[in-house]
């Protein structure tokens, strides 16, 4: 009898395994890694303007009492295109946006915003990555949700996707 | 066109495969020869439109024909040919095209050269096989069409990942992709015998000859790899513990265990059950491994658009497949008569020793692996690297080596203490000298790790040729030499990574055009920086005047390239090799105050590391070609005796 456990210990050992893939793919794909910077003011940056019709991007247009975006893109990312939309989508609710461009030129930023669309209202150049790295990210594109007083609320890694869009609205909305 | 056609191969593939299944399964079990003498042809028409799908796809990465998504996505016009066409499987779509393209051909080599297997067991292989492939063309028909259109067609496309725009891209995951196929082979066998009930050492001697080729191409698919990522990243390390690399090691380990195991039971009849189990282990590591990179489960978040729905395909075919298999085995393996017996002190019970090793350095790896995920779905976010696996593995593996001296050194059936003792006395001594040299040179300098590792490589070193003691030479069988030259191959990489680990010296320094600095004996002058363009990307190249003692001064040529294409910054590292060691010199960034940074190592002895892994795929191939001699020969002599038998 105990041989004939034995036999089947691999099979149990496999379905556990198969278990532990289910819950992995399952699991809400929460891209929330709490990012050290949670909580602490937003570093001091100046960047100069990365778009012909947008002005530039300061840490200094943060404190001013209204919550407000990030969006850190390139012109050169697919997933930026992809979230595009629902960027828009957010803007167009109200919340306001600011870009980060990061290593881009003028002509390709101006480009991507011809084809997907503007819903910034300022867009830095980032050209060395220094603010982003400042920020703690490490990829494009991310959003971050600046709170009035220029701290750091929330960090959303990866591309937002439509069913990202009501939960951080609804975390504007909280921090206003 | 080209797509279409491509498309509609795939598409008749997946249905040839289909019919081998069905042919294969009414055929064994209602015993219908008529049915099964369409099997074979049918393996063969399948591998030949698959490639044909494969040759397809190929050429619309070299002709950049824009109006293919995958092509649009993957490459761009600019491109050297090289890393158009290696570009094919530089992306997930066509590496699985070239899996199923690799897998067919497995298949149609196993129907056509295939001699030593039952006709039922070899027809129940092949039925196996066409299942597995079935599965996958499912999978790149329905989630992962390499063939899509894309309209309108882009203007250009978006590029190659630039760390893969590298030679090492052509050569490495092909190489890695046949042995991670070619082990779907020997989990075909074992399904074939379970199904038919026959594992014995008829089914050993047979399953072995495809089970050495996969591995052959297991160890020089990772030792390319490694490679690879030690010179193309910059970063001096030769492995990283990385899921991905973890991905190519599990199956590596499993049929190692797997390659012992099945020499026990083709020489002894011993070890059914087991090299059964390890022929499923072997493969479903690969399809585990291929799962956890491609569903992005592990891999971190800002990976191009990982699919949750391939996940799930995959995963899915994980659960029918190797679910399926354990479940056959558990059912029908209490039906396999136990096999032979041996004493305590035996080859045998070495050859077990190194299974249960392998096993339990898989298992560790394998949790290593997987413990990020076990934690998350707890709510936790850790990250295992290699102060987990170095010091969890690392004392384990050394031990292994240790069985590996004495293994091949203790008879078949049984063995006594004494005449065993006898013959560990030199490696035992080359442990010894080693250990009190390396004591008198170096302690307290360098981790106990690395010190025994270097003691065990001398132990290796000796212990892996005294098989050769004593024998003549000449008469001594090929695979004898295979195994030997495996087993040394082991002991000059282990001498290798403990060299590297102990001996490196490394520098990060800030330098101006005109600066020399000196490490560990060499004298490194950083002449000038120049900018340089090549096909598809600019460089910054730097010129570093480097020279040792006495010896002529060489100039070595980092770079810090710049692709535009998508747009990306990679170091090409400048490598020097001497006989005892490379000199790796990276080219960082430029500073504000105009200095460049330089990262300098010297790392003794590295190249080892790689020399020793190409010898272990050289003892493998040479073991495979020693056996299948020998099995020709003997056919061949039975036929001249049969017909000399006739004549008479």
């Amino acid at each position: 009898m105990k041989g004939k456990l034995l036999i089947w210990l691999p099979f149990a050992a496999f379905a556990a395994l198969a278990l532990l893939f289910v819950a992995g793919l399952l699991r809400p794909d929460d891209r929330l890694i709490p990012s050290k910077l949670v909580g602490k003011p937003l570093p001091d940056f100046a960047l100069p303007a990365a778009a012909s019709d947008r002005p530039a991007l300061s840490s200094a247009e943060f404190a001013q009492g209204k919550p407000r975006f990030v969006n850190i893109f390139a012109s050169w990312c697919v997933p930026c295109a992809a979230e595009a939309p629902q960027i828009a989508a957010m803007a167009q609710a109200g919340a306001p946006i600011d870009g980060i461009a990061i290593r881009d030129a003028r002509a390709d930023v101006d480009a991507f915003l011809k084809r997907h669309g503007n819903p910034y209202s300022r867009i830095g150049l980032d050209a060395r990555s220094s603010v982003q790295l400042a920020l703690g990210s490490s990829g494009v594109p991310e959003t971050f949700l600046i709170d009035g007083q220029g701290r750091i609320l929330h960090q959303h890694i990866g591309d937002i996707r439509a069913d990202d869009v009501p939960e951080l609205l609804k975390m504007w909305r909280a921090a206003q | 066109m080209i797509a279409e056609f491509g498309l509609g191969a795939l598409w008749m593939a997946a249905a040839l495969a289909a019919l081998q299944l069905l042919l294969a399964g009414f055929g064994v079990a209602q015993r219908r020869d008529d049915l099964l003498a369409g099997v074979r042809p049918v393996a063969v028409a399948q591998a030949m439109l698959c490639c044909a799908a494969f040759a397809s796809l190929i050429a619309l990465f070299l002709r950049s024909d824009m109006s293919v998504l995958l092509v649009a996505m993957n490459s761009h016009s600019a491109k050297p040919w090289l890393y158009k066409f290696a570009g094919t499987w530089g992306n997930h779509e066509g590496s699985m095209l070239l899996w199923v393209a690799v897998m067919g051909i497995a298949g149609a080599a196993v129907a056509l050269v295939e001699r030593g297997l039952r006709r039922d067991t070899h027809m129940a292989t092949l039925g196996a096989q066409a299942a597995i492939s079935l599965g996958f063309y499912a999978f790149l028909l329905f989630a992962s069409n390499p063939f899509a259109r894309l309209y309108p067609a882009a203007p250009d496309g978006k590029g190659l990942n630039p760390l893969l725009q590298d030679p090492g891209l052509a050569f490495h995951p092909p190489t890695l992709y046949l042995g991670y196929v070619g082990l779907s082979v020997a989990f075909s066998f074992a399904v074939g015998a379970l199904l038919t009930r026959r594992v014995d050492a008829h089914f050993a001697r047979a399953m072995r000859p495809w089970v050495l080729a996969a591995w052959v191409l297991l160890t020089l698919g990772i030792t390319a790899g490694s490679y690879w990522a030690y010179y193309e990243l910059g970063w001096g390390g030769w492995w990283f513990w990385d899921p991905v690399e973890n991905a190519s090691l599990m199956p590596w380990l499993a049929a190692t265990a797997l390659l012992h195991s099945v020499t026990v039971l083709a020489t002894r009849d011993a070890l059914r059950a087991w090299t059964v189990m390890l022929a499923v282990v072997a493969f479903s590591m690969s399809m585990v491994g291929t799962f956890l990179v491609r569903s992005g489960i592990l891999t971190s978040v800002h990976a191009f658009a990982v699919d949750p729905e391939r996940g799930s395909f995959i995963l899915g075919l994980l659960v029918v497949y190797i679910g399926g298999a354990l479940a056959l085995f558990g059912a029908r393996v209490g039906t396999v008569r136990e096999g032979k017996q041996f004493e305590a002190l035996s080859r045998e019970t070495m050859l077990v020793v190194n299974n249960l090793l392998l096993t339990v350095i898989l298992g560790i790896v394998l949790i290593g692996t997987l413990y990020p995920l076990m934690t998350e779905a707890f709510g936790r976010k850790v990250s295992v690297g290699p102060p987990y696996f170095d010091s969890v593995a690392g004392p384990i593996a050394l031990v292994l080596m240790l069985a590996m001296v004495v293994g091949p050194l203790v008879r078949w059936r049984r063995d006594a203490a004494r005449a065993v003792g006898t013959r560990l006395i030199w490696p035992g001594m080359a442990a010894v000298v080693g250990f009190v040299l390396l004591a008198f040179l170096a302690w307290g300098r360098i981790g106990v790790l690395p010190f025994l590792g270097l003691a065990v490589a001398a132990a290796v070193t000796i212990g892996s040729v005294m098989p050769l003691v004593g024998r003549n030479l000449r008469r001594t069988p090929l695979f004898t030499w295979g195994m030997v030259i495996a087993h040394f191959g082991c002991a000059v990489s282990l001498a290798g990574m403990a060299s590297d680990a102990a001996f490196t010296t490394e520098k990060l320094v800030a330098m101006r055009p005109g600066d020399q600095i000196e490490t560990a004996g060499w004298i490194v002058r950083f002449e000038r920086v120049m900018p340089l363009a090549g096909p598809n990307w600019v460089a910054m190249q730097g010129d570093m005047a480097v020279s040792r003692g006495e010896g002529r001064t060489v100039t070595m040529h980092p770079q810090s390239r710049f692709f535009p294409d998508p747009p990306t910054d990679t170091t090409e590292s400048a490598i020097l090799t001497r006989w005892n060691g490379q000199l790796y010199v990276v080219l960082g960034d430029q500073l504000e105050d105009g200095r460049w940074q330089m990262r300098i190592w010297w790392k003794p002895f590295v190249t080892l590391i790689w020399l020793g892994g190409g010898l272990i795929a050289l003892g493998g191939a040479l073991a495979l070609v020693g056996r299948e001699r020998r099995g020709w020969m003997l056919r061949w002599r039975q036929r001249r005796n049969a017909a000399e038998e006739a004549a008479a």
